[in-house]
């Protein structure tokens, strides 16, 4: 988050022309969220600009691109985490499933709940295994009993694919697991609730090469029930777990298309340097 | 005097010895021949610091040890009644002799205590002399010896990191010390007046009533001198609890609201303001309590129908409460604020509302600190003195009702302390085995505190 506010430009492209209008189709057939003319200033600083984009149903899109592209900040906008800092403001509109989410009548409450996050450190809160899956079910009250409730926990960490690991110590702090099993964690804290979306913020770059592996394993798994937007630093990681990618560059979306497109014919310039490692 | 006056000597000999060292490492360093192990300043510090350090410690030892030397060959001159009375009859004696040394002098003396006084005066100019050559030599000593030992190779850098360790350990360890030492001396004296006072007597007492112990030893009667100390104890907890009850709430809450709610701006101005509550002297609380709230307490009780005495539990409890409060809320208020983000981001990327993120997510992982603030905040409560002498009263009434007038354990200390005191009296005594039972009793409860929050904490790292 915070490298998107600090403005990291190396000298060789900040020359480089960036283009007002997006390469590639940035409309989809069935599409979950739409983002439409969506601009984001941090104070004055211009951190998003004129953003248009659609995130599919049952896709899984990622966002690339170089420190300080806007990436982050306009993934936080689908859930309207930005609303928790005070001098970040949004322009544009953004819809779920055609319901405007900055609307008034809209509650940013119940939105979180269908637009779930991941974020980029694992944070389990400082509470038991269990604890910390049946936070979110409790306070939407989504559990009729605690026998219901413990459903809900086995379910959702069964589909995090930490069931087997943690079966025998629910009692035991989150804290006490492993980094990427932290993570997975927080990925099944994040589904328990029921999300439609889920929002994942460079979820890997905190762990392991193994532990990498198998959170990528669990995005593919989860790709089946839920819309997933992820944030990633690498490459590697767009190409293997994407159906799309887009490419972010100074706040604007340059290029954005089918991710084997995308890596293998990339249309724009500045796309095909900054996959072919030339700068970023 | 002779301490005094020699540390500015020793300070120059340092000051001389960081030179040379400094200076030999320049001049090697200078040359380039030889790789010096540390910076040339390092060999300074540490020949410096070795001619003056030790020689210092030796100096304060021997200023200090040489009375308790002189005290023991003081005795050769005693008379043989003082040498068989008791430790008063001694004190005395030596105070007569002590009174003459430093020249004061009180019509005409015995003359064996003007020969004990030239004595010691004799004596105390000797030591002197003693005392500098020694303290001087050794410094100079330390220093060569330190010099000598210097070399290219030699690890002065590591040598000045020890120094600096050990004088950090003697810092830390003078608090320890003063605390053994303060505990150590209530101790001594609450022995001396459970001698004269069975303890289970005064543990378990009901009555408290030191003040017949004249008229008792008198023998005039009129009364029993009783020292039961639970009203007092009883006094002390209920208007703690009072305070407690209000500073842990407001204290709390305005602390969460700081953190959590409040804009920069906000923040930046009523949190000085909060905290301007802790710097109102104690007295001042005091007369407002005694003055403005004892008074508002008794006509709303008045008004409603309920007899309130005009000193209560209830209206110094109060003003206690908010004096504590910037204790309670300063304190949690940055804890809180240490929280990480990324667990009220957990929260809200959850769904949650503020309050729900709060309750269950950043109060249970603040709650060690908050604990730890609010214990805080009880032992100030217990320990407060002014504000109970001046509003609560002094009568000592074992009453759990906060409309009564009660007393305080700190209180009755003040009154038995203030003034002149015989210290052979049980009354006088009384005061330190008061003070006794308050040590044990704020240490129980840090203790306890202690493990109820290892057993509810929320560990977030």
């Amino acid at each position: 988050m915070t490298d998107e506010v600090i403005d990291i430009k190396p000298m060789d492209f900040q020359d480089r022309e960036v283009p007002d209008e997006t390469v590639g189709e940035v409309h989809v057939k069935n599409p979950r969220m739409t983002a439409r003319n969506v601009s984001v200033y941090y104070g004055d600083k211009l951190a998003v600009d004129n953003v248009t984009l659609d995130v599919g149903t049952s896709e899984v899109i990622a966002f690339v691109g170089p420190s300080g592209c806007g990436k982050s900040t306009l993934l936080r906008c689908y859930n309207r985490m930005n609303d928790t800092i005070d001098i970040c403001r949004m322009e544009g509109d953004i819809n779920i499933d055609g319901d405007d989410i900055n609307d008034p009548k809209i509650d940013v409450v119940s939105l979180r709940a269908r637009v779930g996050m991941v974020f980029q450190k694992p944070n389990p809160f400082p509470k038991s295994i269990f604890e910390n899956i049946a936070y979110g079910p409790r306070i939407h009250g989504l559990a009729k009993d605690s026998v219901e409730l413990d459903e809900i926990v086995e379910r959702s960490l069964e589909r995090a694919g930490l069931w087997s690991e943690v079966k025998d110590r629910l009692d035991q702090p989150g804290t006490s697991l492993s980094g990427g099993q932290q993570q997975r964690l927080c990925i099944a804290r994040a589904v328990a609730v029921g999300p439609e979306v889920i929002l994942m913020d460079e979820p890997c770059s905190a762990l392991d090469p193994i532990a990498t592996a198998k959170v990528e394993e669990l995005i593919s798994e989860l790709r089946k029930q839920y819309t997933i937007v992820i944030v990633t630093h690498s490459m590697q990681q767009a190409a293997r777990v994407s159906d799309r990618t887009a490419y972010f560059h100074l706040g604007k979306l340059v290029e954005v298309g089918e991710t084997n497109e995308i890596f293998t014919r990339p249309a724009h310039r500045l796309t095909e340097d900054y996959i072919t490692g030339r700068f970023g | 005097m002779s301490l005094t006056s020699l540390i500015l000597p020793l300070l120059i000999i340092g000051a001389i010895y960081f030179y040379l060292g400094q200076h030999w490492g320049r001049r090697q360093w200078a040359l380039g021949s030889v790789k010096l192990h540390s910076l040339p300043r390092y060999y300074g510090f540490w020949t410096g610091l070795v001619a003056t350090v030790p020689a210092l410690l030796l100096l304060i030892f021997l200023s200090l040890g040489d009375d308790f030397l002189f005290k023991s060959m003081l005795k050769q001159f005693y008379p043989s009644d003082v040498l068989d009375g008791d430790v008063v009859v001694r004190a005395i004696a030596f105070t007569k002799v002590m009174n003459l040394v430093e020249g004061v002098r009180f019509g005409v003396q015995e003359p064996w205590v003007e020969a004990a006084a030239s004595a010691w005066i004799g004596w105390q100019k000797v030591a002197d002399l003693v005392i500098a050559s020694v303290t001087i030599g050794c410094s100079l000593v330390a220093g060569i010896f330190a010099y000598r030992q210097i070399s290219p190779t030699f690890r002065a850098r590591n040598g000045v990191e020890r120094i600096i360790l050990w004088a950090l350990i003697a810092c830390s360890s003078i608090a320890i010390f003063t605390t053994i030492g303060i505990v150590l001396s209530v101790l001594f004296e609450s022995i001396r007046f459970f001698k004269l006072i069975p303890i289970q007597d005064f543990i378990f007492g009901v009555e408290w009533n030191p003040q017949f112990e004249g008229a008792e030893r008198a023998g005039s009667g009129g009364g029993t001198a009783t020292y039961g100390m639970l009203p007092m104890f009883a006094g002390t907890f209920l208007i703690s609890a009072v305070a407690i009850t209000v500073a842990v709430p407001i204290g709390l809450f305005s602390a969460i609201y700081l953190a959590e709610y409040a804009s920069l701006k906000t923040r930046s101005v009523v949190k000085p303001l909060l905290e301007v509550l802790a710097g109102v002297p104690t007295v001042v609380y005091g007369f407002f309590a005694a003055l403005t709230v004892a008074p508002f307490v008794r006509s709303v009780g008045a008004s409603l129908g309920i007899e309130v005495a005009s000193e209560s539990a209830l209206a110094a409890g109060l003003v206690m409460g908010i004096m504590i409060i910037p204790f309670v809320s300063s304190l949690s208020d940055d804890v809180i604020n240490a929280v990480p983000q990324s667990l009220r981001d957990a929260a809200y990327g959850l769904g949650s509302t503020k309050s729900e993120a709060i309750r269950q997510v950043v109060l249970p992982a603040a709650l060690p600190g908050i604990v730890a603030a609010i214990i805080l905040a009880v032992s100030r409560a217990i320990g407060e003195t002014m504000i109970v002498v001046m509003a609560a009263g002094l009568a000592a009434n074992l009453s759990f009702n906060p409309l009564d007038a009660v007393t305080t354990v700190t209180s009755q200390i003040v009154t038995i302390l203030s003034g002149d005191q015989e210290f052979e009296s049980a009354k006088t005594l009384s005061a330190f085995a008061l003070a006794l039972v308050l040590i044990v009793v704020t240490l129980a409860l840090n203790f306890f505190a202690l493990q109820i929050v290892k057993r509810y904490r929320e560990q977030y790292d």
